[in-house]
């Protein structure tokens, strides 16, 4: 799809299935889903899904107004309209023999990420930060040989005090 | 239900009754809820989870249940008693098989924004997950088809669940909500307790609108030139007929109806240019091509109206008020948005406007071609046409009778000959088109109606969709008059197979369907035929003097087509015309 990364944050009721409802609702309409990410939030019963998404100003348009319609929704706000705050976390499971380990911990460093787990040839990595951060990381350790990865989707929030 | 008797107490004795917080189960929160909500009749369909419930009916004399003969009878019923009526329709069924019938109908009301609750059983909650007999997953199936849905899992939840699905259903805009009961949550007792109160801090329907916007689209009705109004059927939903028809006399705003519009307007009205789109008539298309302000009330451009969207209305700037703010801008630019219940924002309209500027020479020119290219057919002696059957039916009945119509050749005709003057009379599926929905909606609206004329016109595939509701009209005695428009072929899919597939007919010959007369007579309802004029005056005025149900069966020309025709890829000014 043709346009701009939006970063839609999405209160919702925390009732089954309403990750379904929105998850749903994505797919029927056309509107695609770079990632999603759902917790809790500061409020009891309430949910907060972070959604990135990418389409032009009429698609994101649609999105916020057809998330509105859901009964299980109660503020839609795309972040990308304000400053903001995104990060996401990775681990990133990565060959590490003794003799490389050290170069590695050293990438580590450089990205203030940090080193979660250690078995005889492999460590995992943690790196939090926005996307383009976490990509750059997971480039400089593939020469090593990476065996696994996982990475929670992006998570905002607007920074200030407005709400 | 624990309350006996209560036939004989007034409503507010009733009202008190049904309020006493007494430990009753599921079943019985249920049907007083409903009672509650002024329900007068539920269509549906027992079974196995929803037993309970049923047991809970036996004995009631309050409670009005109507047995259909397929879920999908029970839900297009409860769909007609909606449309009829403005008030909420509803329908139960069991679980599993019961509840996946429901799927079309469910569908067929989403589309055209119907308020409906819809019941549905379930396998006991420790049996949910566990693919149990007749289980089946009916909140996930029809979360993309419904307004909200809920499954109700704790017997506690069950009276606000029912007070929230009917405030759901027929606020905003309106649509079909549906209930999931667990069998054991039917069975379960608890204290009943209905709140009048609802909070659903999600859900805030636009009811007034913005005063701005209001400002803007009254300026823009002022200075248009060329201005029209497509109503369509969030008009007829909002109540709004009388104030369409004071913002027309105040400001000689010409007017086209979308299908589901019609009705909205009156049809006899001399600022009424017909329905547009891919069947409308040659001046409602022109009108909209041509206008220079195109003020859409609670219509939302389906692509049956719009056609081809990039040659849509190129002169006009639009105007859309409706109720859902996720319509407008959705297939048109926009310009003049207005989000608001229509009735409120025209009330708005109409205390605003001031002088307009005249379109004297605008309405002259759309009458003109309204005359060139009126609607026609070339009729025949010989042959029954089925476009005359229509202009009889409406002739008979002055455009007085409900009219529902199933898919089809014969429900454009329908809509083109039959000159609708009230709003909540003329029933049909126009968002889904779903086959089947003619003669069962028909059931609904006539209960809904007892004292008005119910006629349903029905192809005759269509009629073979749900013709097991003959028996509801029988035992019943529902007087609908059942017109089957007998045209021995799919006549819309013929239609488009001759214009469109260099006539390559594929599938579309219905030999081997039941004598219509003879399958109205197993049931024990009187049929009729004719196939020439003489035979048709004469049987319609035979079935409009019986009372009681009727099928009559018009059989008509195989060959008729539905014109003006717009075909796919083109825009609503490039029309055909017909043959002669
Ligand atoms: C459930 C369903 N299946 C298929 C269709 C596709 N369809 C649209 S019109 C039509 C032909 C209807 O034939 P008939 O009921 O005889 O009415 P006619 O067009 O001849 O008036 C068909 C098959 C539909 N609209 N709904």
């Amino acid at each position: 799809m043709s346009g701009t990364r939006h970063t839609i944050s999405v209160l919702v009721n925390n009732q089954p299935g309403v990750l379904q409802r929105v998850a749903g609702l994505f797919s029927r309409r056309g509107f695609n889903i770079d990632s999603i990410t759902v917790g809790t939030s500061e409020e009891k019963g309430l949910s907060r899904m972070v959604i990135v998404t990418t389409g032009d100003d009429h698609t994101v348009e649609q999105i916020s107004k057809q998330l509105y319609k859901l009964i299980d929704v109660i503020k839609v706000v795309d972040l990308s309209d304000h400053p903001m705050v995104a990060r996401e976390l990775a681990l990133i499971k990565v060959n590490a023999d003794p003799s490389v380990r050290a170069e590695i911990l050293g990438v580590v460093d450089t990205f203030r990420a940090a080193v979660v787990d250690i078995s005889p040839n492999t460590m995992i990595v943690q790196v939090v930060g926005d996307s383009d951060k976490v990509d750059a990381m997971i480039e400089l350790l593939k020469p090593y040989g990476i065996r696994e990865i996982s990475r929670t989707g992006v998570t905002a929030m607007m920074r200030g005090t407005n709400k | 239900m624990a309350v006996e008797g209560l036939a004989t107490l007034s409503k507010e004795e009733l009202r008190k009754k049904l309020l006493q917080p007494d430990e009753i189960t599921g079943s019985e929160i249920l049907l007083r809820s409903l009672l509650l909500e002024g329900v007068e009749c539920v269509f549906g369909y027992p079974g196995g989870a929803v037993l309970y419930i049923y047991d809970a009916m036996y004995g009631n004399p309050d409670f009005n249940h109507l047995l259909t003969r397929h879920e999908q009878g029970a839900i297009h019923a409860a769909d007609g008693y909606a449309r009829s009526t403005g008030k909420v329709g509803v329908c139960i069924a069991t679980s599993g098989p019961g509840a996946t019938n429901l799927v079309t109908g469910i569908a067929t009301a989403y589309m055209d924004s119907v308020p409906l609750v819809v019941i549905t059983g379930n396998v006991a909650t420790t049996a949910i997950g566990t693919d149990a007999f007749q289980e089946a997953d009916i909140t996930g199936i029809t979360m993309p088809i419904t307004k909200h849905s809920y499954l109700v899992r704790d017997v506690r939840d069950l009276a606000r669940t029912i007070r929230e699905a009917f405030y759901i259903a027929s606020t905003g805009r309106k649509g079909p909500v549906l209930i999931d009961i667990p069998k054991d949550v039917s069975a379960a007792k608890t204290v009943f307790r209905y709140d009048e109160k609802i909070e659903l801090r999600g859900y805030n329907p636009t009811v007034e609108p913005n005063k701005l916007q209001v400002n803007k689209l009254v300026q823009a009705m002022e200075k248009a030139e060329r201005p029209v109004i497509l109503a369509g059927g969030g008009v007829v939903h909002a109540g709004a007929h009388r104030e369409l028809i004071e913002l027309v006399e105040k400001t000689r705003i010409p007017v086209v109806t979308t299908l589901l519009g019609l009705g909205g307007f009156p049809s006899d009205h001399e600022l009424w240019f017909g329905m547009p789109g891919m069947h409308g008539t040659y001046a409602a298309n022109k009108a909209l091509q041509n206008c220079d302000l195109l003020i859409s009330i609670g219509a939302r451009f389906d692509d049956r109206v719009t056609m081809r969207v990039d040659g849509f209305a190129p002169k006009a700037t639009i105007a859309h008020i409706d109720v859902d703010p996720a319509e407008v801008g959705k297939v048109v630019k926009t310009s003049i948005p207005c989000v608001g219940d229509v009735k409120a924002v025209l009330t708005a309209i109409n205390a605003k406007i001031g002088q307009t500027a005249s379109k004297e020479k605008w309405i002259a020119w759309l009458k003109e071609l309204q005359e060139k290219f009126p609607l026609r057919y070339k009729d025949s002696d010989e042959e029954l046409k089925p476009q005359y059957v229509i202009e009889m039916i409406y002739e008979t009945t002055k455009g007085e009778a409900i009219i529902t119509t199933d898919v089809g050749q014969h429900q454009m005709w329908t809509a083109q000959y039959y000159k609708f003057k009230h709003p909540r009379s003329w029933i049909t599926s126009g968002g889904l088109g779903t086959m089947g929905f003619g003669f069962p909606s028909a059931i609904g609206a006539q209960i809904g109606n007892p004292d008005r004329l119910v006629i349903s016109i029905n192809g005759d595939g269509g009629m073979q969709m749900c013709a097991q509701e003959l028996a509801v009209c029988a035992i019943n005695n529902i007087p609908v008059k059942i017109v089957v428009i007998n045209n021995q072929v799919l006549g819309m899919v013929r239609q488009w197979q001759e214009i469109i597939y260099d006539n390559r007919y594929s599938h579309i010959d219905l030999s081997g369907s039941p004598d219509f007369v003879k399958l109205a007579e197993a049931y024990g309802i009187k049929g009729l035929r004719a196939t020439n004029k003489e035979e048709a005056r004469k049987v319609w005025q035979e079935a409009l003097e019986t009372p009681g149900p009727v099928l009559i069966d018009f059989v008509v020309s195989k060959e008729e087509n539905v014109y003006p025709m717009v075909t796919q890829g083109n825009t609503i000014d490039d029309m055909l015309l017909g043959d002669d």
